[in-house]
């Protein structure tokens, strides 16, 4: 397969970006898309020039290291994948592929393609834990949990705080994955004691960020490689408003991390 | 890192806290986006009074004018939640528009409804069309030749013969109409209520209101037009 790439290439934070157009000629489609990129890299360092700069760690679509805005869509055009996780066998030889990285005012550019998230560790910070003791692992059945809980706290526990979500909003916003986080330990017993808490001081700061605001397009969804549902923010603004409402006056509402 | 965004806001105080979020604003926006569907609904089932002639449209007419503290009480409290919803819209798509400085050269959206993303040019259009429904039949000021206080069904008649008013409301019809389907469906998303249950109801509710009430409005210009009503 002969892929033409055009790819955005930036030599640091405070560099003007461009965008540089590479040849990409000995393409199998069983690689996978990071694959290609290493192939690519290869041969600009066979030139004596720069490789290209990407963040991947585990290729094999669980860490959720890897990024990249492929033809305008974050991960590719697959489906429920990451970018390590999408093939060339996805593209028709002579394709050209532009490949951006994801954008967002929260997300700045440290290099090329790689971006830095860190903001959506600082959410977590804000909030995303409990407050049980650690140990061993209880007996299964000592906690009674409904199956309709479980399903859906694991559901949205399957975020893998890639930014996928952020990258295909419109508004660059943050919601979804601060909703998967909320709603998966908002539904279990264990997340009960700091739930509105949690609340709170996630959104608190998420805000603080610089994310944008959500207005329900729904793209974040369509663009989650894990399928998380906007359900979780239908429910993570429902508890932000008990939150609210309940809340009022107490001072440790704004999470630790402010 | 901090943003020097517009909303972001961490206040001792609830209320400055719940208005300074992303979130606090579009629950805001949800819960007057009720009271001014409720209001429009209203509105909308007094205007079909035109199809039963002058009398019955002036003599209604008449009865709000001659009630003041049921007019003015519904003119503050739309007044207010019109304001709100309006500056919750204009802060939020700031903050949106200053979340992306960089913009992608290609973003290809997947599910994103047209009405969606009209949401925010549409809402402008209906800001102007607002503005211009008041000064012409409310307080007369535009199109004054048109207007004589209290003869409301011969006002609307009058005014609607003249073609771009008629244009420029039905365009406003179908902005509305758009509005109110993406904006129906999304305020029980903002305020929470999704329910598995509701999934099917509030897409089949956002369908329902945003074809009949801009179709309720229309039916009085289009009838002018079409001399069913003279």
């Amino acid at each position: 397969m002969r892929i033409t790439l055009k790819v955005w290439r930036q030599s640091g934070p405070h560099a003007t970006g461009r965008f540089e157009t590479y040849q990409a000629d000995q393409v199998s489609p069983d690689m996978s898309f990071l694959e290609m990129m290493d192939v690519v890299n290869e041969d600009l360092i066979g030139k004596g020039k720069e490789p290209i700069a990407f963040d991947h760690d585990c290729r094999e679509g669980i860490c959720g290291m890897c990024s990249m805005v492929i033809n305008g869509m974050p991960h590719g055009p697959h489906r429920a994948t990451t970018t390590c996780q999408l093939h060339m066998r996805s593209f028709k030889d002579g394709d050209r592929v532009t490949v951006e990285p994801f954008r967002a005012r929260a997300f700045p550019v440290l290099r090329d393609l790689a971006v830095d998230r860190s903001s959506l560790d600082r959410v977590m910070q804000a909030g995303g834990f409990i407050g049980v003791a650690t140990g061993n692992a209880p007996e299964a059945n000592a906690a009674p949990i409904a199956k309709d809980a479980v399903d859906r706290a694991m559901d949205a526990a399957q975020c893998i705080g890639c930014g996928a979500c952020v990258a295909a909003c419109p508004n660059a916003s943050a919601m979804l994955f601060t909703a998967a986080k909320v709603s998966h330990l908002g539904l279990l017993p264990q997340g009960q004691p700091e739930r509105y808490r949690r609340v709170l001081g996630m959104v608190g700061q998420m805000d603080i960020e610089g994310f944008g605001g959500c207005t329900n397009f729904g793209e974040c969804q369509e663009a989650c490689p894990k399928e998380i549902g906007v359900w979780t923010i239908a429910r993570l603004n429902g508890d932000f408003l008990k939150g609210s409402l309940t809340a009022r006056g107490d001072k440790r509402g704004g999470g630790d991390a402010a | 890192m901090t943003g020097a965004a517009p909303v972001a806001v961490v206040a001792e105080n609830w209320v400055a806290r719940f208005y300074g979020s992303t979130i606090g604003r579009k629950i805001v926006m949800a819960v007057t986006g009720i009271v001014l569907v409720g209001f429009i609904t209203i509105h909308m089932t007094g205007n079909l009074l035109v199809h039963r002639g002058a009398e019955a449209m002036n003599h209604y007419a008449a009865f709000l004018k001659g009630n003041a503290p049921l007019l003015w009480g519904t003119r503050i409290v739309v007044l207010l939640a019109t304001i709100l919803h309006i500056h919750s819209a204009l802060t939020l798509t700031r903050r949106a528009a200053t979340a992306r400085p960089d913009r992608y050269v290609r973003l290809a959206p997947q599910v994103a409804t047209w009405s969606s993303r009209l949401m925010r040019a549409g809402g402008v259009l209906l800001a102007v069309f607002l503005v211009f429904h008041i000064l012409h039949f409310t307080t007369g000021t535009v199109l004054p030749s048109q207007f004589v206080e209290g003869e409301v069904y011969q006002n609307v008649v009058r005014s609607f013969s003249i073609t771009w008013v008629a244009a420029f409301y039905l365009i406003s019809m179908l902005a509305l109409s758009m509005h109110l389907h993406h904006g129906v469906w999304s305020l029980f998303q903002t305020l929470g209520a999704n329910h598995p249950h509701l999934e099917g109801g509030r897409k089949r509710l956002a369908w329902l209101l945003s074809i009949a009430i801009p179709i309720g409005f229309a039916s009085v210009p289009l009838a002018i037009i079409a001399g069913m009503v003279r």
